[in-house]
């Protein structure tokens, strides 16, 4: 206890030294003692990589004295859920990542809950999604798949590393829509894995590869594939060669964001401190490291504008897989 | 092309890479003798430490090592207490166990460090020399094939049922396939069978599947039936106790030469991987044995157990081929390394080769150095690994029943999961003393989701089964799996009519 505190006051102290404005910021250091991550998934996937990366962040910058980390996997998702609602009381310190699944599957009733049960704290990471041709494709822009798909809707097979109406799903069928042509011709072949699904691609076997585009990045660098379409409003500047399809004249945008959670019944000023200390973490040399090593977008949506960003995007998808026959 | 091979090995050939190999192998191996942690999950827990070495070679060499180490291992423990923690080490406690079981831990142990070494360094040559050419061969593979290869693998079913037992062990494959539909399906967002329990809706967990079948009965028989488990005696475990005899050798010989061959070209292929290279060695030795050699197998044969342990090794080394040359991980485990060379701004790919020599040099040199420091490393370590038996069974068993509780907890966090196991692991027993094999359940189970969702995607893309005769490779390997379904009982059948012949000459 003692160590710590000397610890956080020779931060603080190093901090008023050098940018003299720190009287606000030691408050705010002190706000936050620990965090536990709830991660409704195991080891080793994408929300305990973004759950153990910020609080990696968190941690190694002072922001945060300490965090813990538990997986909870079961029910996709469904059984943290349930037991951050059940064990509110016991939970304040708690906070749960999630992602675009939670939209897809309260939609899908995979599980009951669904966001507005829970405390909306922020959106931190996102990734665009992308369309993907082999570099021996005859198609070179988005309207060249149009075309040959009305032509013959099941000329254009698309591929993706996850089930039938899940994100990989949704955006070909939402860039179709918007071209005008029906949504429920797109042909969507699921691969256990998108690395299957990518050698699908290479293989001839399906024309499109619907993925991230931090992964499609890593697949266009090997020197295979083409980005033909991505889902950002601007072109990245990571990858600027990568048109999107706003500008290609289809208006759709998709991000895949991944964010926090807390438990039910959090008082306004914690799901600030969460959002203060978050919003701290973008400016630390450390979260960057983590941010680089894992290619991920810094997109902060924080609380009420997170609430506004998921009921868009509940209304969005809910429209899209209600016409896709989902549900 | 040998400029690039000096390239690599001045990479590698220095103290600190030396170190870091041997460190790589040992942490991989003693991690990757829990159950619960297979290569996948050990190489994600080191990729931040390998990351932080700065230099990609130096990282690379790092995981190759704990990757090696790891995969050796995990045929430890299914040797061992019969507990497979990997998919791929399944095949190897049909034969390791029961050879522990006789006394001969030692030589179970021996037996795969050799095989899984040389596996693994025919591998390597084989990345080296074809990887650009083979990798176009593994492009010719689309779902139709995959579903294929699938039904190959499960045909291999009949390789381990006993004379007699064909039934039995069909119904246990079902019964396999069945649990595998438990829970959503890469196909539906629908879960299926879960009877409304969220503990089922990501399925049964091939872990916790794997303790409930093996190991879990098998300390529940130590414990009714006193006379099961030899002890090796002092005397017995003594060095010339673990030398391979030179007949042994010269059976294991010609099984691990044509099983690098054949893993290597399996693992090559982005769908299948080391399991079903394990399978099919397994499946593809005992075919081609003597009928004598057969009856051996699933009893303690030196060739059953080399076969896999050789053919999941070249496997491993096989899925570096789509890894390097398209930048296409076949595996979840090479899914992870691409996650770290990525990390390290090294892009896998064709472009590798031309534009970062010493990275791509560096991985291959690296798999020659683990698989010779892990040889090297781990015969002198057999004999004290082989004395875990020793321990009497009064402390043994708690132990295996830890380590079988531990492992399937340890990947989850999920306290419902022991639960599911003891139930299965009860169910298993009752199975056990009933004489069904589960084998074949276990192997319905892990190529139960396969086949259904490369026959689904196929289906698919081809609006209905045409592609059962327009896709000449499928047809193919669907008469070579009737071969391997057939072959066994046309045997028995033309020998009984020999017999027959026989014996109404004599009449």
């Amino acid at each position: 206890m003692f160590k710590l505190d000397f610890r956080a006051v020779a931060i603080a102290t190093a901090a008023t030294l050098s940018l003299g404005l720190a009287t606000q910021t030691l408050a705010d250091d002190h706000a936050i003692e620990s965090i536990h991550f709830l991660i409704p998934g195991g080891a080793g996937g994408g929300w305990d990589g973004t759950a153990r990366g910020t609080g990696e962040a968190l941690t190694e910058s002072g922001l945060v004295g300490k965090a813990s980390f538990e997986n909870m996997s079961g029910g996709g998702g469904g059984k943290a859920i349930g037991y951050l609602i059940e064990n509110a009381e016991s939970n304040k310190d708690t906070l749960m990542v999630n992602s675009t699944p939670i939209v897809i599957r309260s939609l899908t009733k995979v599980f009951p809950q669904n966001f507005r049960d829970l405390t909306m704290v922020a959106g931190t990471i996102g990734d665009y999604a992308a369309l993907v041709v082999a570099n021996d494709s005859p198609y070179q822009d988005f309207s060249d798949l149009v075309d040959a798909f009305a032509d013959d809707p099941r000329s254009v097979t698309v591929g993706g590393g996850s089930t039938p109406g899940s994100m990989d799903h949704l955006v070909p069928a939402m860039a179709f829509e918007a071209a005008g042509q029906e949504p429920t011709a797109v042909r969507y072949v699921p691969y256990d894995a998108g690395g299957q699904a990518m050698a699908a691609l290479l293989a001839g076997e399906i024309q499109i590869l619907s993925t991230g585009f931090s992964e499609a990045i890593g697949l266009a660098d090997a020197g295979e594939v083409r980005i033909i379409a991505v889902t950002s409003p601007e072109r990245v500047p990571a990858y600027e060669s990568a048109p999107t399809l706003v500008e290609q004249g289809y208006d759709v945008t998709f991000v895949n964001w991944r964010g926090f959670f807390g438990a039910p019944g959090m008082s306004e000023e914690k799901r600030q401190q969460y959002i203060d200390v978050l919003e701290a973490m973008y400016d630390t040399p450390e979260w960057e490291t983590v941010r680089a090593r894992n290619g991920w977008v810094n997109i902060f949506n924080p609380g009420d504008e997170f609430t506004a960003y998921l009921t868009e995007q509940e209304q969005i998808i809910g429209d899209l897989m209600r016409k896709l026959g989902f549900l | 092309m040998l400029e690039g091979m000096l390239a690599g090995l001045t990479t590698i050939l220095s103290l600190k890479m030396i170190m870091i190999v041997i460190g790589g192998c040992l942490i991989g191996t003693f991690i990757g003798m829990l159950p619960g942690l297979g290569p996948m999950s050990i190489i994600a827990i080191m990729i931040p430490v390998a990351i932080t070495l700065g230099d990609p070679s130096a990282a690379l060499i790092l995981l190759a090592g704990v990757y090696y180490g790891a995969i050796f291992g995990g045929s430890t423990s299914s040797i061992l207490i019969n507990a497979p923690g990997v998919a791929g080490t399944v095949a190897t406690s049909f034969d390791g166990y029961p050879m522990a079981r006789d006394g001969k831990a030692g030589k179970a142990l021996t037996i795969a460090a050799i095989a899984s070494f040389t596996g693994g360094t025919i591998g390597a040559v084989l990345l080296m020399g074809f990887a650009p050419a083979l990798v176009q061969v593994a492009l010719l593979f689309h779902s139709a094939e995959y579903f294929a290869l699938m039904v190959l693998g499960l045909s291999a079913i009949a390789a381990f049922a006993g004379r007699g037992q064909v039934s039995k062990a069909l119904m246990m494959t079902c019964l396999g396939l069945m649990l595998a539909t438990v829970g959503e399906s890469s196909l539906f967002q629908m879960p299926r069978f879960t009877m409304g329990l969220m503990d089922l809706q990501s399925g049964i967990g091939f872990i916790t599947l794997a303790m409930a079948m093996f190991a879990l009965p098998e300390a529940i028989l130590l414990i009714l039936d006193k006379t099961r488990s030899k002890t090796p005696d002092q005397q017995q475990n003594e060095i010339s106790q673990l030398r391979i005899t030179k007949d042994e050798a010269k059976t294991m010989a010609p099984v691990v030469g044509r099983q690098s061959i054949q893993g290597f070209l399996i693992g090559v292929l982005p769908g299948a991987g080391a399991t079903i290279a394990s399978f099919l060695g397994y499946a593809v030795e005992r075919n081609i044995s003597s009928p004598k050699e057969q009856e051996e197998f699933g009893k303690g044969s030196v060739k059953g157990l080399a076969a896999p342990e050789t053919a999941n090794n070249a496997a491993c080394t096989g899925s570096f081929v789509p890894l390097l040359t398209l930048g296409i991980p076949g595996s979840g485990t090479t899914a992870i390394l691409l996650g770290a060379l990525v990390a390290l701004n090294v892009t896998p790919g064709p472009r590798l080769m031309t534009d970062q020599p010493e990275i791509f040099w560096g991985v291959i040199m690296s798999m020659y150095i683990g698989n010779v420091v892990l040889l090297i490393l781990n015969l002198p370590l057999i004999p004290y690994i082989a004395k875990l038996l020793t321990v009497p069974r009064n402390y043994l068993i708690p132990f295996i029943l830890f380590f079988t509780l531990m492992g399937v907890y340890i990947g989850q966090n999920n306290a419902t999961e022991l639960l599911i196991l003891v139930g299965l692991g009860v169910m298993a027993t009752v199975f056990r003393i009933g004489g069904y094999p589960l084998a074949p359940l276990l192997i319905g189970f892990i190529l139960g989701p396969m086949l259904e969702n490369n026959f689904a995607r196929s289906i698919q893309l081809y609006d209905g089964i045409s592609f059962l005769w327009e896709r000449p490779m499928t047809g193919v390997l669907l008469i070579l799996s009737l071969l391997l379904v057939c072959l066994p009982s046309v045997r028995g059948l033309l020998q009984r009519r020999r017999q027959t012949k026989a014996e109404t000459k004599t009449v």
